[in-house]
Formats: structure tokens, C-alpha cells, sequence
């Protein structure tokens, strides 16, 4: 049976909290997010501590391959230098494109694990780079009589 | 069964055909409310301290010198010497512009202000860490070990932030800077993480510019002394272009050395991997104890000054020309668990549309 519901309910807001996972500066100034299991996150809702570790050990390894000092970051270094920088009006850096692929690994780590639970990921970037934030939605179902 | 209460949808407030003629409010991008003490050229592309006059006086000397030399001194040098006199001091003169304006009008590595949200959640840590007692608590830190040194991060007030190692929070711009060099104000601009290189690059093809001038000059003045005699072709000078009068070129002289001697200083520094912050502070100086060393450092010349001038190139945290989104009330998840929402945070605000759940 197909129920309508009005604008009015659906633009009350459900948000219940906000979780804040901060960087963890211990290798330095490299961008890298503390996997310890925040604890709010356990007490409301039931998720895999296991994947969630692993979504936060994945991103701080797209992080760390964006900011990782090698042949080709050295490369592009040089050859930005030698145009005077003004190749970067036309190409795209190589943090900018780790930033596409950590944008895209974020979006699909909320589609297929996250939002079932009731959760949302904001991309680190929308953040400064400083917190993993991650959202809670209050579970309407609960309580409203099936 | 589930109770639903309906009730009748408000149509007055958002038709577009009960208001056809309604202009929309233009969306403004965040430059515009941009809390910072900085100012923003060509719609949030370029972005400078708010004191620039310094800037202008260091375009206008740089473009002045090179201008009386490419006038009065290279026709008689090419001529006379070589062509190629001229063309090496071209090259050099837009690579010195290049990166005075990329040093200018790039984003240092400005941290943005805490998100309300944000704030209050670390002031929440805080105050279960002090255990909430009636007087005000002292300074926050935090101690974090990095390569077995202990660096303090401070907490930064204005923009409620627990500080990144090596930031510091400029108090011209207002702003907390990454990777914290200096302020700059013959550049306009603070010089952080993002522009350091272009700062470098900038101050060392000047000390290489104005040593060349200099050089060249001199050659003139000699060759021409050479026909007529040293004092006449001095006392020529100033008639034909005044600004090579002697107190002029003692100036010049002066200015040379210092921009070379911060040219040096900043090799320096590079090769340590250290900002002027952590030098003038002696952060990192055998002198504070036997143990203290810069955690940072990659241990060899050759690593730091790579890391430094030929690393990665973070983006700008702070979006600059992105267009600010209007707080929409967030949607409640359907009950039955249809994903609609496998999309982001700002997406989600704009789906304020009716639906069916069956």
C-alpha cells in the first residue's frame, strides 16, 4: 500500500549527531585520520568495526599516495618549475587527482556500506583536510508502530 | 498499519508561476564571506593580505630597474658585446614577475575556521578532559610525538582548531597558515605551505636578476670609460638616466646583498627543512637540549630541498570560488531502507521533493 507523506514531515530534520574523527599527526604533517573506533559510534549504531577501520586505513593510504614524494612527483615538480608554474593552468596535479579518487571511494563506501546504517561520510576536503565527519540520521522507524 | 497524519501542503511560498517576475537571490561564492583579513581579486581567483602597498612598491622597483636597463644600458651591450645579454635578462625578468605574481596571489595554505559543529565537539573533549571546575582552564594543548620529538599542538581561539604541527595563526591576516613561513608584506601575502616554493624561486631569481643588472651596468659605465675616462662617463651617467646618479647605485648595491643574503638564508633553511618561524623560535636548536633535533628533516640536503621545492603541490582547503549553500534541513531516511542516499551531504539538502513508500 503506497503511503504519501506531506513536504512538512520530510523537511523536519533527522540528523541525530555528529562524529569527528581527527588527524592523527604522529608520522607528521602527512594527512592521516586516527582508525581508533570512536565510541558514540558503537553505543547508537550496530556497525563493523572492522570495515570502518578499513575505510579509514584505505583513505590514509589514498593520502598518503597523493602526498608521497617520488619520480613522478619530482617530475612534475621540475617541470612546472621550468615553465614557470603556468602549466598548472591546463593540468591537473597529482594531489588534485587523488582527490577525484578518494571523492569517488567515498561516495561508494557510503552507497553500499554506510547509508544502510544510517550514516554519511563527508568527504575530508569539504573539512579542510582536518576531520573525517561523519553524520548520524535518527532511525524514524523506531518508534512509530509498524 | 502505520499512523500517518497528513497534512495540507503549503503552496504559497515556493511556485514559480504564482511569482513569475521573483528574482533570484544571486548565489554568492564563499570568497564573499570569507572570515579572514584578506582581500580577493577576479571573483575569488587571486587572493592577497590586506596591506598591499608594499607589493605595488616592489613591482614598481622591479619593473623600473629592469625597465631603465633594457632602455639605456642593453642596446650599447648587445652591440658591443653580445645579443644574447638581453635575451638572458628577459628570460630572467618574467621568471622573477612569474613568480613574484604566483607568490602574490596564491592561497598560502590557509586553514579554514572550524565548522560550528566541529567546535563544539572539541570543546565537548575538552571540558571531559579538565573535568569542568568553576575557574577558567589554562591554554589547550595537545602533545603529540612525531619521529621521537614532542611537539605541543596549540589551540588556535579565533579559529577553534587544535593547530596542525607547524601552523601557525597569522595575526595580519587573521588567518592560521599551514607549514608557516612568514608574512611577507613585499609579496602581500603570507608564506605558508603552498607558496613557499614560488617564494624561493622569486628570491632567488632576483638575487640572480640583480646581480646580473648590477653586473652588466658596471660593464657599461666601464666601457665607456674606456672612450672618454672613468669620471666622465660617471658624471655622463646621471645626465643620460638618473637614476644611475652614485647614491642610486649604492642603494642598488645595498639591496643586492640583502636579497642575496635572504636568498642564502632561506637555502638554508630548505636544506633543514625549517621555516623562519621554527628558526627565530630556536624550535629545533641543539641549544634548547642535547636531544632536540627537527623531526621533520629527512636526514640528507638533497630529500629536503626536494621535498620543498619539487614535492607535491597540496590544493587549497578553503573553496574560494565555490558557491555557498543555504542550510536546508536535512531529510529523514525512508523507513523500508531505500537508498536515496548514496549521495553527498549538499546533494541531500536539495531533496526536498514527495515520494511514495509502499
Amino acid at each position: 500500500m503506497a503511503e504519501t507523506h506531506s513536504l512538512q514531515d520530510l523537511q523536519q530534520p533527522a540528523v541525530s549527531s555528529k562524529v569527528f574523527i581527527q588527524r592523527d599527526y604522529s608520522s607528521g604533517t602527512i594527512c592521516k585520520f586516527q582508525t581508533k573506533f570512536p565510541s558514540e559510534l558503537e553505543s547508537r549504531v550496530c556497525t563493523d568495526r572492522q570495515q570502518f577501520e578499513e575505510t579509514i586505513q584505505t583513505l590514509n593510504n589514498l593520502y598518503a599516495e597523493a602526498e608521497k614524494l617520488g619520480g613522478k612527483s619530482y617530475l612534475e615538480g621540475c617541470l612546472a618549475c621550468l615553465t614557470a608554474y603556468t602549466i598548472f593552468l591546463c593540468m591537473e596535479t597529482h594531489y588534485e587527482k587523488v582527490l577525484k579518487k578518494i571523492a569517488r571511494y567515498i561516495k561508494d563506501q557510503n552507497e553500499k556500506i554506510y547509508a544502510p546504517r544510517g550514516l554519511l561520510l563527508t568527504d575530508p576536503i569539504e573539512r579542510g583536510l582536518r576531520v573525517v565527519e561523519i553524520t548520524i540520521f535518527e532511525d524514524r522507524s523506531i518508534g512509530s508502530g509498524r | 498499519m502505520r499512523e500517518c497524519e497528513y497534512s495540507q501542503i503549503s503552496t504559497r511560498s515556493s511556485t514559480p508561476m504564482e511569482t513569475p517576475y521573483k528574482k533570484r537571490t544571486p548565489k554568492k561564492r564563499k570568497w564573499e564571506t570569507f572570515p579572514g583579513r584578506n582581500k580577493f581579486y577576479c571573483d575569488g581567483r587571486i587572493m592577497m593580505a590586506k596591506q598591499t602597498g608594499v607589493f605595488y612598491l616592489t613591482l614598481v622597483l622591479i619593473l623600473v630597474t629592469c625597465g631603465l636597463f633594457f632602455t639605456f644600458d642593453c642596446p650599447y651591450l648587445a652591440l658591443h658585446l653580445t645579443p644574447v645579454i638581453p635575451v638572458i635578462g628577459g628570460v630572467l625578468f618574467l621568471f622573477v614577475l612569474g613568480t613574484l605574481l604566483r607568490t602574490s596571489f596564491s592561497d598560502p595554505g590557509v586553514l579554514p575556521r572550524a565548522t560550528p559543529d566541529e567546535a563544539a565537539d572539541l570543546e565537548r573533549q575538552i571540558d571531559v578532559a579538565n573535568g569542568s571546575t568553576g575557574y577558567r582552564p589554562p591554554p589547550r594543548t595537545k602533545e603529540v610525538v612525531i619521529n621521537g620529538q614532542t611537539v605541543k599542538l596549540k589551540y588556535c581561539f579565533t579559529c577553534k582548531i587544535f593547530r596542525p604541527p607547524r601552523a601557525s595563526h597569522c595575526s595580519l591576516c587573521d588567518n592560521c597558515v599551514e607549514r608557516f613561513d612568514h608574512h611577507c608584506p613585499w609579496v602581500g601575502n603570507c608564506v605558508g605551505r603552498r607558496n613557499y616554493r614560488f617564494f624561493y624561486m622569486f628570491i632567488l631569481s632576483l638575487s640572480f636578476l640583480t646581480i646580473f643588472i648590477f653586473a652588466f651596468v658596471i660593464t657599461h659605465i666601464i666601457l665607456r670609460s674606456h672612450r672618454n675616462g672613468f669620471l666622465t662617463a660617471l658624471k655622463d651617467s646621471p645626465a643620460r638616466y638618473p637614476f644611475t646618479a652614485q647614491p642610486w647605485l649604492v642603494v642598488c648595491f645595498f639591496s643586492v646583498w640583502s636579497i642575496v643574503g635572504l636568498s642564502g638564508f632561506h637555502t638554508y633553511l630548505i636544506s633543514s627543512n625549517q621555516t623562519t618561524n621554527e628558526d627565530i623560535k630556536g624550535s629545533w636548536s641543539s641549544k634548547r637540549g642535547k636531544d632536540n633535533y627537527n623531526p621533520y628533516s629527512y636526514g640528507n640536503i638533497f630529500t629536503n630541498c626536494c621535498a620543498a621545492l619539487c614535492g607535491p603541490l597540496p590544493p587549497s582547503l578553503i573553496d574560494r570560488r565555490g558557491f555557498i549553500e543555504s542550510d536546508a534541513p536535512q531529510l529523514a531516511p525512508p523507513a523500508n531502507g531505500i537508498t536515496m542516499y548514496g549521495a553527498t551531504q549538499s546533494q541531500q539538502s536539495h531533496m526536498v521533493s514527495l515520494y511514495t513508500v509502499s
